[in-house]
This record gives C-alpha cells, sequence and structure tokens, in this order.
C-alpha cells in the first residue's frame, strides 16, 4: 500500500513538472519572439523610418510612412465593410432569427470564417480587382473588410446572447418595441464586449499579408485616395525580408515591431477590457 | 438556456395606446428587423459568392484533369500539365509535424493550466499564451527566415542527424528552408490555438467526476489523465481539428521557409511546396486561362479541407461542452 | 415618467460616429492632383526603373510611376488583364500571349525595349572568392541536375587554380514567372539538346532540382543564406550584395565577365532588332561577347483611352530612350544601342 502510494505521488509529481514544462516553453516562445523583435525591431526604428517613403532599390536609407498610412487606410475601410455587417448580423441572429434561417446563417458565418486569406485573395482580384481594372486600396479594404464579417457576426451574438433575458422582458413590459428594447438596453450592456471582440477583428486582419498581395498590390508612393495600389506593413516586410538587401533587413526588423506592436497592444487592451467578462472569440 | 431574444411581440405590446402610434412604432419595427436581415443575408450571399467563385474559376482546370489533379505530382505550366499532388504532399506533411509538435505540448500546458496551476496563474499564463495567437503570421515568417532556419542549420539538425540520420526523414542535404523548417514554425503558430480550447473544454468538465475520484485516493494527474481528459476527448479533439485548419492555410510563414520546391521527397529535410505558397507566389502571374485556373482549383481543394475540418471541429467541441457527463 | 429610452442621445451619438467615419473616409480619399500610373513584371530591371522611375518623379512631380518588381510573368499576365498600365518582361512575349493579349484588351501590345541586362550564375562557396569559369555544359549540368558536386571534372577543369570542394551542389532558381528564367532557359536550350528536350524554354519551367526564391531578390537572398550554392541573377543585384559570379564560356572560346563592355558587344553582334523588337541575344557570336544577355522591354497597349496616362506614358518613354540611359550604367546595365533607340523613337508614335 505504502510503495503504490509512493510511486502514485512520484509519478504525479513528474507529471506536473512536465506540464508545467510545457507551460514554461509555451509562454516562453512567446517571450522569446517579443524579445527579439523588440530587441531588433527598435534598434531598426528611426525617424526616417516614420517619415520617408522608400529608397530606389538598393540605396540605403527611406523608410515606409507610405505602408503605415496605407494599412491604416485598408484597415479602416476594412473595418467600415465588415463591422457593420458583422454587427446587424449578429444582432439579427441573436434577436431576431428563424431557427432555420438563423442556422443556415451561423453555418455559413462558420464557412466564412474558415477561408484561408489566400482563397479570399484570389475571390476579391476576381470580383473587385479584375472589373476595376486596377489593384487598389478599395480591393484591399474589401478583402480584409470581409475576413472581419464571421469574428464580428459571432462575437456581436455571443455578447447580445449573454445579456440576460430579463432585460429585455422589463424593456417591452415597459412598453418598448422591440427595436428600441435592442437598441436602447441590450445592445448597451452588451457594448463592452462587443467593443472588444471588435478590437479583437481588427487587430487580426491587421497583420494579414496574402490578400493584400494580390488586391492592393504595392507602391513605392504615396497612395492618394482609394483607386491606387498601396504600400502596406505586412507586404512590406514580406517583401524585404526574402530580399538579400541588408538594408532592407533592418527595415523589415523594424516594421515587424511596429505591426507586433500595434496588434498586441490591442489585443491587450481589448481582452483586459473584457477579462471581466465571459466570452473572447478563440480565432 | 437562452433563446434568442426573439419574443412574442404581440403578447406584451401595451394595449392602450392610439391606433397610429402602434402603426408608427410597427414601421420602424419592420424596418429594424430588415436591416438585420439584409445584413444576415449578405453574410449569407458573400459566403456563397466565395464557393461559387471557386467553383466557376476552376471549371477549366476540373474539366481537363478531373480527379486525377489530385494525385498527378507534375506542375509544368509550360507543357501545360498540372497535378495537385506535390502541395498536397508538402500541406499534410507540414502540418503533420506541426501537431506531432504542438499537439503534446499543447495538452500539457493545458492540463497544467486547467487542472494544476492555481486560478490566478493560470489566468494569467493564458492571457500570455493567447497573445502568442494574435502574432501576425509574416512576423512568424521573419523569425523564421532570419532566427530558426540558422539556428536549424548550425545545431539542431546536425544534432539530429548524428543521432537519428539512418531514418529516411532525416536523409539528404539540409538547406535551412525545408518542409521540417516550415512544420516546425507552423507548431509554434497553432500551439496557442491547441491550449487555449482544450484548457477551456476541460474546466467545462463537471467537478463532481474530479471530486469523486479524488475521493476514491486517485492522485492529481491519475484524476486527470484517467477520468478528466477522457472526459473532455472529444473537445480535445475539436481542438486539434481546429489547429490543423489553421495550418493548412498558413500561407506567408510557410512560403518564407518551405523551400518552393514542388516535390515529394521522403526527407524532411529537402525542400518542399504547400497549396497556400505556391497560390501565393504564382497567382499574379499565371499567364494563361489553364494556369490560373488549375491555381484557384488547388485554392478550392484547400478550402473544401479546411472546411470539413471545421465543421468535425465545431460538432466535438459542442459535444464536449454540453457535457461529457457520464454517470 | 422618466423614459427610460433616451433614443436622441444614442442617435446622436451613433450620427457622430458615423459622420466621423466619412470625414475620415474623406479625407483619406482625397486624392492630390498626381497622375500616377501602375506598372508590374520584371525584378531583372527592377533597381533599374526603381532608380529611374525615381528621377522621373522629381523632375515631373505630378507624375507618379509605381513599378511593382511580381516577376515578368506577373507582368505579362497583368498587362494582359489590365490591371495594371503598362508591364515589363525580359522573355518578350510569344506569338499566343500576343494573341491573348489582343483578345483580351482589342489592341495590339508594344514591346519597348529599356536595356541590356545579363544573367550571371552566382555561388556562395565557402573558402573561394574567386571568379570561376563555367563552361555551357557545365551550366546545363548543374541546373538538369546530373552535376552534383562542386567538384566535378565539368566544373573543376575549367578552373585548374581552385580547389573546388566535394559538397553537394544546392540549385536555387526561380519559383515565381520570370523573364530571368526566360533569359537562362533561353540560353541552355540553345546549348544543350538534353535541356531544350527536357525542360524548354518559358518563364515558368519545371524545373528537375533545386530551391526556389521569389523575385532576383528571393534568389540573391536565398543564395546568400545557403552555403554551396549556385544560382542565376541579374548582374546588378550580384553586384550590389557583392556575390562572387562566375564567367561564362562564349561561342568563340572565350570565358567572358559579364560587364557592360560584354553586353553591349553581345548587343552589337546579334542580328538586326526587329520591326516588334522581339529578339533574343543569348549566346551571342563574338569573342568579346557575354552569352547570357537580354534586352528587356516594356509591354505597352497600343491603344490607351486615358489622353492623361498616355501622354505620361509618351513622355516617359521619351525620356527613357534619351536622358533616362545616362542612369544605365551606374547600376551596371548597358545603355540601348544607338540604332535600337532610333527604331524605339520612331515605334513611340504607334501608341494611340
Amino acid at each position: 500500500m505504502r510503495t503504490s502510494d509512493w510511486g502514485k505521488d512520484l509519478v504525479n509529481q513528474i507529471m506536473i513538472g512536465i506540464t508545467g514544462l510545457c507551460t514554461l516553453l509555451t509562454v516562453g516562445t512567446l517571450i522569446f519572439i517579443l524579445g527579439y523583435l523588440v530587441y531588433h525591431g527598435s534598434a531598426a526604428l528611426s525617424w526616417s523610418f516614420f517619415t520617408q517613403l522608400p529608397a530606389p532599390v538598393g540605396e540605403t536609407g527611406g523608410g515606409m510612412a507610405n505602408a503605415i498610412v496605407g494599412s491604416g487606410k485598408v484597415l479602416l475601410l476594412a473595418t467600415l465593410i465588415g463591422i457593420p455587417i458583422g454587427f446587424l448580423g449578429g444582432v439579427y441572429l441573436s434577436e431576431y432569427g428563424g431557427k432555420t434561417f438563423s442556422f443556415v446563417v451561423r453555418y455559413m458565418t462558420d464557412l466564412l470564417n474558415g477561408v484561408p486569406s489566400i482563397v479570399i485573395g484570389i475571390v476579391v482580384y476576381a470580383l473587385v480587382v479584375h472589373p476595376m481594372g486596377h489593384f487598389s486600396t478599395f480591393a484591399g479594404g474589401v478583402a480584409l473588410g470581409v475576413m472581419m464579417i464571421p469574428i464580428s457576426v459571432r462575437s456581436t451574438e455571443e455578447f447580445l446572447h449573454a445579456v440576460p433575458q430579463s432585460l429585455r422582458e422589463a424593456a417591452l413590459a415597459l412598453g418598448a418595441p422591440k427595436w428600441k428594447a435592442i437598441v436602447s438596453v441590450v445592445i448597451p450592456a452588451a457594448m463592452r464586449g462587443i467593443i472588444s471582440g471588435t478590437m479583437l477583428d481588427l487587430a487580426r486582419v491587421a497583420g494579414e499579408t496574402a490578400p493584400l498581395l494580390f488586391t492592393a498590390l504595392s507602391n513605392q508612393f504615396w497612395s492618394p485616395g482609394w483607386n491606387q495600389p498601396t504600400a502596406t506593413l505586412p507586404v512590406m516586410i514580406f517583401t524585404y525580408a526574402i530580399a538579400p538587401y541588408d538594408d532592407w533587413h533592418r527595415q523589415a526588423w523594424a516594421a515587424g515591431f511596429v505591426l507586433l506592436a500595434l496588434v498586441l497592444s490591442i489585443n491587450i487592451i481589448a481582452r483586459l477590457a473584457l477579462s471581466r467578462g465571459t466570452y473572447v472569440p478563440k480565432s | 438556456m437562452a433563446t434568442t431574444g426573439a419574443l412574442n411581440q404581440d403578447a406584451l405590446t401595451p394595449p392602450s395606446r392610439g391606433e397610429s402610434f402602434v402603426r408608427r412604432f410597427r414601421a420602424d419595427e419592420e424596418l429594424a428587423y430588415l436591416v438585420t436581415l439584409t445584413a444576415a443575408a449578405a453574410v449569407f450571399l458573400i459566403t456563397a459568392l466565395v464557393w461559387y467563385e471557386l467553383f466557376a474559376q476552376s471549371s477549366l482546370s476540373r474539366h481537363k484533369f478531373g480527379w486525377g489533379f489530385l494525385f498527378t505530382s507534375t506542375w509544368d505550366p509550360i507543357a501545360g500539365t498540372f497535378g495537385a499532388l506535390p502541395f498536397i504532399y508538402g500541406t499534410v506533411v507540414t502540418s503533420a509535424l506541426a501537431l506531432l509538435i504542438a499537439v503534446p505540448q499543447g495538452l500539457g500546458a493545458a492540463i497544467f493550466l486547467a487542472e494544476m496551476a492555481p486560478p490566478r496563474i493560470s489566468n494569467a499564463l493564458t492571457f500570455l499564451i493567447e497573445l502568442l495567437a494574435a502574432v501576425p503570421s509574416v512576423i512568424y515568417g521573419l523569425l523564421g527566415i532570419f532566427i530558426l532556419v540558422p539556428i536549424l542549420q548550425k545545431s539542431v539538425v546536425p544534432a539530429l542527424k548524428a543521432v537519428l540520420g539512418e531514418l529516411p526523414i532525416f536523409q539528404g542535404a539540409f538547406y535551412g528552408v525545408s518542409t521540417f523548417s516550415a512544420g516546425i514554425v507552423l507548431s509554434v503558430m497553432i500551439l496557442p490555438f491547441i491550449v487555449s480550447v482544450s484548457r477551456e473544454v476541460l474546466l467545462s468538465v463537471p467537478r463532481d467526476q474530479r471530486e469523486a475520484s479524488l475521493a476514491l485516493g486517485a492522485s492529481q494527474w491519475q484524476t486527470t489523465w484517467r477520468v478528466v481528459v477522457p472526459n473532455a476527448s472529444s473537445g480535445i479533439m475539436g481542438s486539434i481539428f481546429l489547429a490543423l485548419a489553421r495550418a493548412l492555410g498558413e500561407t506567408m510563414a510557410v512560403t518564407m521557409v518551405i523551400g518552393n520546391t514542388p516535390q515529394i521527397k521522403a526527407s524532411l529535410l529537402a525542400p518542399g511546396y504547400s497549396i497556400a505558397a505556391v497560390i501565393a507566389n504564382e497567382f499574379t502571374e499565371a499567364t494563361g486561362d489553364l494556369y490560373l485556373s488549375a491555381l484557384i482549383e488547388l485554392g478550392l481543394v484547400l478550402f473544401g479541407v479546411t472546411f470539413v475540418l471545421n465543421g468535425l471541429a465545431r460538432i466535438l467541441i459542442l459535444t464536449t461542452s454540453r457535457g461529457g457527463a457520464h454517470s | 415618467m422618466k423614459s427610460l429610452f433616451d433614443l436622441r442621445g444614442k442617435v446622436a451619438a451613433r450620427n457622430r460616429f458615423m459622420a466621423l467615419g466619412v470625414a475620415l473616409l474623406g479625407l483619406a480619399g482625397i486624392a492630390t492632383a498626381a497622375l500616377s500610373l501602375t506598372g508590374a513584371g520584371a525584378t531583372f530591371p527592377y533597381p533599374m526603373y526603381s532608380k529611374w522611375f525615381n528621377e522621373y518623379h522629381k523632375m515631373h512631380p505630378d507624375t507618379e510611376i509605381n513599378y511593382q518588381s511580381i516577376g515578368s510573368g506577373g507582368g505579362i499576365k497583368q498587362v494582359t488583364e489590365g490591371t495594371v498600365d503598362f508591364g515589363a518582361s525580359d522573355g518578350p512575349m510569344n506569338d499566343q500571349q500576343i494573341a491573348e493579349f489582343k483578345q483580351k484588351r482589342g489592341c495590339d501590345v508594344l514591346h519597348f525595349p529599356t536595356v541590356l541586362g545579363a544573367d550571371v550564375p552566382v555561388y556562395n562557396l565557402p573558402g573561394v572568392t574567386a571568379t570561376l569559369n563555367f563552361t555551357p555544359e557545365a551550366l546545363a549540368g548543374i541546373f538538369l541536375g546530373k552535376i552534383t558536386k562542386w567538384n566535378d571534372p565539368e566544373i573543376q577543369k575549367p578552373n585548374p587554380s581552385v580547389k573546388l570542394p566535394n559538397n553537394d551542389l544546392v540549385v536555387v532558381h526561380r519559383s515565381d514567372g520570370s523573364g530571368t528564367t526566360y533569359v537562362w532557359v533561353d540560353y541552355l536550350s540553345k546549348v544543350s539538346p538534353a535541356w531544350k528536350q527536357k525542360v524548354g524554354v518559358g518563364t515558368s519551367v519545371n524545373w528537375p532540382v533545386g530551391l526556389g526564391g521569389k523575385g532576383n531578390e528571393g534568389v540573391s537572398g536565398q543564395v546568400k543564406q545557403t552555403e554551396y550554392s549556385i544560382g542565376y541573377v541579374e548582374l546588378v543585384y550580384a553586384i550590389q550584395n557583392k556575390f562572387p559570379y562566375g564567367n561564362v564560356r562564349n561561342q568563340s572560346g572565350v570565358f567572358v565577365k559579364a560587364d557592360l563592355a560584354s553586353v553591349t558587344a553581345a548587343a552589337a553582334a546579334s542580328p538586326n532588332m526587329p520591326d516588334d523588337f522581339r529578339v533574343s541575344i543569348t549566346n551571342a557570336p563574338g569573342k568579346n561577347s557575354y552569352p547570357i544577355a537580354s534586352f528587356t522591354w516594356l509591354l505597352v497597349p497600343s491603344k490607351i483611352r486615358d489622353p492623361a496616362k498616355k501622354q505620361a506614358i509618351v513622355d516617359f518613354l521619351h525620356w527613357m530612350i534619351g536622358p533616362g540611359q545616362k542612369f544605365t550604367e551606374a547600376l551596371a546595365y548597358a545603355q540601348l544601342p544607338k540604332q535600337v533607340a532610333g527604331q524605339e523613337e520612331k515605334a513611340v508614335s504607334k501608341i494611340q
């Protein structure tokens, strides 16, 4: 009896150790990634990185000012396309939906979420770039916007679901029509979660490269308006990283640092705001 | 179980208002309903459109090659012969390798975080691990090229070859970019999904299961391994499928470290190619409609596989969260 | 009763948000007065075009010519699809591609040579900084996968003073559709019947061996990272990255290094320039000629509907054929031969 106790405890201790090690390895990888990027990337940052256009190939210097602005524009458009559709769709599923249609819409949303981003790029090329006759910021925004929709739908629906039924009943009992109840009571109650979900959604598409390759292409100049190809941070990182020029590598690290800082800050803020809540979208 | 908010309007409309008032409210009601319905329908339509485009644009290639497309290994743009096998092989092998590395590690971490760590530490560490999921693919690619590949070239692979060099999977010269490198990068990328979903699934196993086991004298680990994990097994499988679906579709990190060579080799150290990577490299320049159509057919194949996996994953996760409690 | 449903505040807030969104959209969307042209294609002349368009923009601040190097295959494809204003390729379009262009765009595609460049074999051999000599048979054998070791007799023979190692060769080629590839395989097809039969000529071929890099940039990057590798890149990439690159034996039996003189000699020794400017100058005769040289072309539609764009392209072409040529030599590209330049000047008027 005592020996088997002893064996059991030993195994227990060992397994706690091993699983703890797994955790440490996982967390350690994150810290390593962050650390390396901060180390390399911040060393490469300079004022010119944020303010100058790229220099001609092979010459050192220049920066990624146009890529930073380009990313901003594409993401702005993506948000304006993806969030309204996603949000309103989520409201429908949560508050209005009939059984079969809701099931179908949820299924399709999951489908859309599972589409690899490169495939979205192909489809937007065929549907937007080709008919328009040129690559554009607009097409890039459409591609990222489509990617934002499924998460926005799911996240809105889940947060609205989490609002207690009693709130709705109280509003209706006081004489509000259903839409008013939703707009003034249910949605505000879920607002913190919905905004956090939106931010996480945004952070996720901010780092997407593949769909932009066929839609926004890139640009070594400023891209005025919405109809021109535009440089974006992720595409610049890709282009510069696979090239042989050391100066380009340096700039790729800087851009990687900026992109990661942006994405992680949004994530941290959103998740902290949510941590008092319940549902956090996984993917 | 919360229902949707769709309460019966008629039952709760206050009775004593004027006709026009009710009609006015009803009008806005219709509007709200229509607006949200349109949005939901838009989601439906967009997804259907994606499917449709993929099908339509790949029709040339599908009609020319039929099912043989999936089993042919020649990719020759000049001769006009296109076969998906090298890309399917590369995609499968890199993802399998990624799972092989990430599943034990991820499961171990999930078990630790769900069963063994104190709640505050568990929450804090989970928070950090979920941040890993937010790191963009191209940054993994950047780190892959400049850090992982040199480390593999200088230390890891020589050691591996010294010990396991007899195995066919470690034969041949190693140039840094390879299926092996891509598999390792992918494993880091899918780790957070496995950890996070498995942890939640484990946490959702009812307490009484654990308490009963501990009451019978089992140790913490015995309880975890023999009671909790089996209970959560379908959810854990679901997390694996989710992670796999994610790995299959990864583009940037893979194309930066896989070597971009459409070939099928037994050795993991040889360069390879994946479906997503070849599309990224060749799409903008596929001259000729058949070439383009073949690339889009590859996209269709990829989408089809991820679709099935995602569906299975959802089902598996749902069956666990609903309570895998057996009595 | 105090209203719980004060929507006005909410509506006002929502309206303000939407207004802000629209304002931001508008701000971001303000088009400056600049005329923007987009071109895409070859990576072979990318350093040259990058410099040219930069200089041209300095001279004409209202014109921006955005050039993206996505590979010659991409240039041909996108100009055919009409998603870019002009393309660029170092492999001239073949008859089938020209027919496809005419069918899709309803007009002809004009080839305008811009500069002369060369494909050079670059290698990363630890410990060897000497310039190696390569025979046509060596290059064909290496890229066919028949020659696998650095100290193979075919490579060692022309390099008696260099001790080549026994290591395996790592071949690096293009993973994307490439004019640089076109030039390289065009040359290999001319000197190796085995290559011509087994692989053939095109911008994207079925490579028997090797790793793929995206663009000249990717191949250079890959060679830089991989010991014992050999790849082919345009001359300027080798120079800018200080790679050792080999001499190649030409038709007359001389091992020639790629430089301005040898490339110019190759162009001069080649057949007369046809009217459509599509010509191959690989394996040129003459003892000073570098055998893997090529023109590179801008692909311009013969009908351009937008008059501002048309004028911009016409103006740029005139500048490029004339004053622009003085920028080429600093980047190791050879200038257009005088006769070709003259022919081109006249051809520019073909653009409607």
